[in-house]
């Protein structure tokens, strides 16, 4: 089979949904300690996998070497500091599927975008330095930054966590070595309830089980190579089980009636949740006005029912009160509130105070939110619960917020839209906490 | 980029492009076509920056399907260095019009008669120079967003911009002090005198782009398929010969086929040699293309390797 009809295999049409389609494009970060090897991992499945054009790889020869990380190092401050600062994202295809990587930097000043790079991803690789770890003792110690990471990739409910184990080459024993980490990692895992998809061996420095699988049973590993294993993980189900919520992106105005079956507005936005199919009665919020939908288009205005994840456009059978920051929900299932207790990833400068009132944003809906309490700061490492007055950048940590209007919100275990919002500083704007409701 | 194939000639069969098809494209517009309505909704006085070049074309055809046609809800804005095809001008004309879109256009050349562009010598290319007059333009309209057609995966500094990019008063982009963009909530707030660019295309490749047009049948100018053209050979490209970039002493002037994969100012644009006609024979080549877009037709990217980036810090798209 040449490369071309085996891509012809593979592009099939999407399944309706788009969910668990193998042929959609799979979101995944790097991310691991500094130094762990996460921009020459990127390096290494552009260039084995032919995703380098000439001219990039060229630039990236140094005195006779080529160094991979630079490939993704695109900022001149990264590049004479040697780290990542900001997340880099890069496109490859195989036969099999499309990526979009996300290179998300190491070191802890940067968890924000981290966090930015993991809010969206459908996966994540985990590096692990083996050389950096004592190998040879199986009670050791793991990285701060692979309990950090792996903890926060899991708060954000990235769908599949994988643990890459990096530098295998370049320790005397990389079977032992595979073997003790495997062991720390998995009890790590175990203990903070974080599923792992797989314990991969690689050296990305020397490309071994990276795109190719490296020899049978190297490292005593029998399992798929990295971007195998990478090709069949699943991208993240949309939350089409919980009821209907659709936040209001836009309101399209006519001037005539004749544009739709009904009305003279079009509420355009994504489904949250749910599904939408004429018939079906909403409620608005906060208006409370009830209204039955009579015509949904999908987000290229053809008409059809759409589920969770897809952009509609919704006409409704009388004028009710509707407009951008509104959301419709399926009636009675929904409690709006003031009040709401959240996993606050912290990302100011300055820290996070009690008392203090910020913009929050959630869906497309902006309200005064007040930091009513800190409850505690969670120890990144064990995510163990510790008293605390104040968040100070890029610390966790459990708030009560209050909010001025009310709001519907689904813990994020259940909905990563109503579940999620933003603070945003009402003096400097900046995007100051990620908050991830209870 | 995408992969690529290291067969060196794929063949023109003719069902290979129903083979080749891309269902993430439908992913791919849905995400554009929703950053297009955010815009409209969440900006006083946005503006979609439009050249005539294919990325901004398919951003005008998700701007269409989100709007429907006559209703795209903010003007069109081109920064003219005075260097530009003919065709490609007439080609932006023609499709502003059909599209019943308002086309504001600002020319470079009247920075330089006010001052505030002043080139080191009459030939320098313009390019780096629109963003003076871009922002001038942001000035005078006071536009507080501009969509524009940049794509990640077409350079190292743009691979790190988010989607929603924020600019301070005079238009810089600080990439150590980027908006964290979690999930899909756009923090759009603004102080007096900053804006954001926005942009919707950047998770599409150069493949992804083909694809589109092709699947799409969107109109392009015809520089960007297969034509005869005067070139000479420099430093790998193939510079054409125009009235603004003339063959050097002892360059010899040759006839070839050629198309234009980017379409920018005249004086730093470069065409590739190839044959290839029509979209979908462009994708085929495109799929096995061994030189990046930028890097077989750009003559200003090559400075330095943060040229980019440090253009964008002073304003540049």
């Amino acid at each position: 089979m040449t490369t071309i009809d085996l891509i012809a295999a593979s592009a099939q049409p999407a399944s309706a949904t788009g969910q668990n389609d193998l042929k959609s494009a799979l979101k995944f970060i790097t991310c691991g300690s500094v130094d762990d090897g996460k921009s020459t991992l990127i390096g290494r499945l552009l260039v084995d996998s032919k995703a380098v054009l000439q001219d990039h790889l060229a630039g990236v020869q140094r005195g006779g070497e080529t160094d991979l990380a630079l490939l993704t190092d695109g900022l001149s401050a990264e590049r004479e500091q040697g780290i990542t600062i900001d997340v880099a994202y890069r496109y490859f295809a195989t036969e099999h599927r499309k990526f979009i990587i996300g290179d998300a930097p190491g070191h802890e000043q940067y968890t924000r975008n981290m966090v930015t790079a993991a809010s969206s991803a459908d996966a994540a690789v985990v590096l692990v330095d083996a050389t950096k770890l004592d190998w040879k003792n199986p009670a050791m110690e793991l990285l701060q930054q692979t309990r950090r990471h792996s903890l926060l990739v899991n708060l954000l409910r990235v769908p599949s966590i994988v643990f890459a184990v990096n530098k295998l080459d370049a320790v005397e024993d990389s079977a032992l070595a595979f073997n003790n980490i495997s062991a720390a990692l998995t009890a790590f895992a175990e203990a903070a309830k974080i599923a792992v998809k797989a314990i991969v061996p690689i050296s990305a420095l020397k490309g071994w089980n990276v795109v190719d699988a490296a020899e049978t049973g190297w490292c005593g590993y029998t399992g798929p190579s990295l971007l195998d294993l990478l090709e069949h993980l699943p991208a993240t189900p949309a939350e089409t089980g919980e009821a209907f919520a659709f936040p209001v992106q836009w309101v399209e105005k006519f001037s005539s009636s004749s544009d739709t079956s009904q009305g003279r507005r079009v509420f355009w936005g994504r489904v949250a949740t749910g599904g939408v199919q004429p018939g079906q009665t909403v409620t608005v919020l906060p208006s409370g006005q009830t209204a039955v939908v009579a015509q949904v288009l999908d987000h290229i205005r053809q008409p059809r029912a759409i589920p969770a994840g897809h952009s509609a456009g919704i006409v409704l059978d009388r004028e009710v009160d509707v407009s951008r920051g509104d959301w419709l929900l399926a009636p009675d299932t929904f409690t709006p509130s003031r009040e709401a207790a959240v996993t606050m990833a912290w990302m100011d400068d300055e820290p996070l105070v009690a008392g203090r009132v910020y913009w929050a944003l959630q869906g497309h809906r902006w309200v005064k939110a007040k930091v009513r309490r800190i409850v505690h700061k969670l120890d990144v490492n064990t995510l163990a619960e510790e008293d605390a007055s104040e968040l100070p950048p890029n610390a966790i940590g459990h708030v009560e917020l209050s909010f001025q209007e009310p709001l519907v919100t689904l813990p994020y275990l259940r909905s990563r839209i109503l579940g999620s919002l933003v603070l945003v500083d009402t003096a400097s704007h900046k995007t100051s906490g990620a908050a991830l409701v209870l | 980029m995408n992969a690529r194939f290291n067969e060196t000639h794929v063949s023109h069969e003719p069902d290979l492009l129903a083979k080749l098809s891309n269902s993430h494209l439908d992913a791919l517009e849905e995400e554009t076509i929703f950053i297009l309505r955010e815009v409209a909704a969440a900006f006083e006085r946005p503006a979609l920056l439009f050249s005539g070049g294919k990325d901004s074309l398919v951003m005008l055809k998700c701007a269409e399907k989100a709007f429907g046609v006559g209703r795209i809800p903010y003007p069109l804005l081109m920064i003219d260095t005075g260097h530009n095809f003919p065709e490609v001008t007439a080609f932006r004309d023609l499709r502003a019009k059909e599209l019943g879109a308002e086309l504001i256009i600002r020319h470079v050349e009247d920075s330089m008669k006010r001052g505030t562009v002043r080139l080191a010598h009459p030939d320098e290319p313009r390019n780096a120079h629109q963003s003076v007059t871009l922002l001038e333009a942001i000035d005078e309209f006071r536009f507080d967003a501009l969509i524009g057609g940049a794509r990640r995966d077409e350079e190292k500094a743009r691979a790190k911009e988010r989607i929603f990019s924020h600019r301070d008063s005079f238009g810089q982009w600080q990439p150590k002090a980027q908006r964290p963009e979690l999930w899909t909530l756009f923090n759009t707030r603004l102080q007096p005198g900053e804006h954001f660019r926005v942009f919707p295309i950047s998770n599409w490749t150069e493949l992804d782009v083909w694809q589109y047009i092709e699947r799409e049948q969107i109109a392009l100018p015809s520089l960007y398929y297969a034509h005869p053209r005067k070139i000479v050979e420099r430093k790998g490209l193939l510079v054409p010969v125009t009235e603004l970039t003339p063959a050097r002493a002892g360059e010899e002037v040759v006839e070839k086929l050629v198309r234009f994969r980017t379409l920018g100012d005249i004086t730093c644009t470069c065409p590739v040699d190839s044959p290839a006609a029509t979209a979908a024979e462009i994708v085929i080549e495109t799929l096995a293309a061994d030189v990046s877009e930028r890097g077989s037709t750009r003559m200003d990217d090559k400075t330095s390797d943060a040229s980019m980036e440090k253009r964008k810090k002073d304003g540049y798209f």
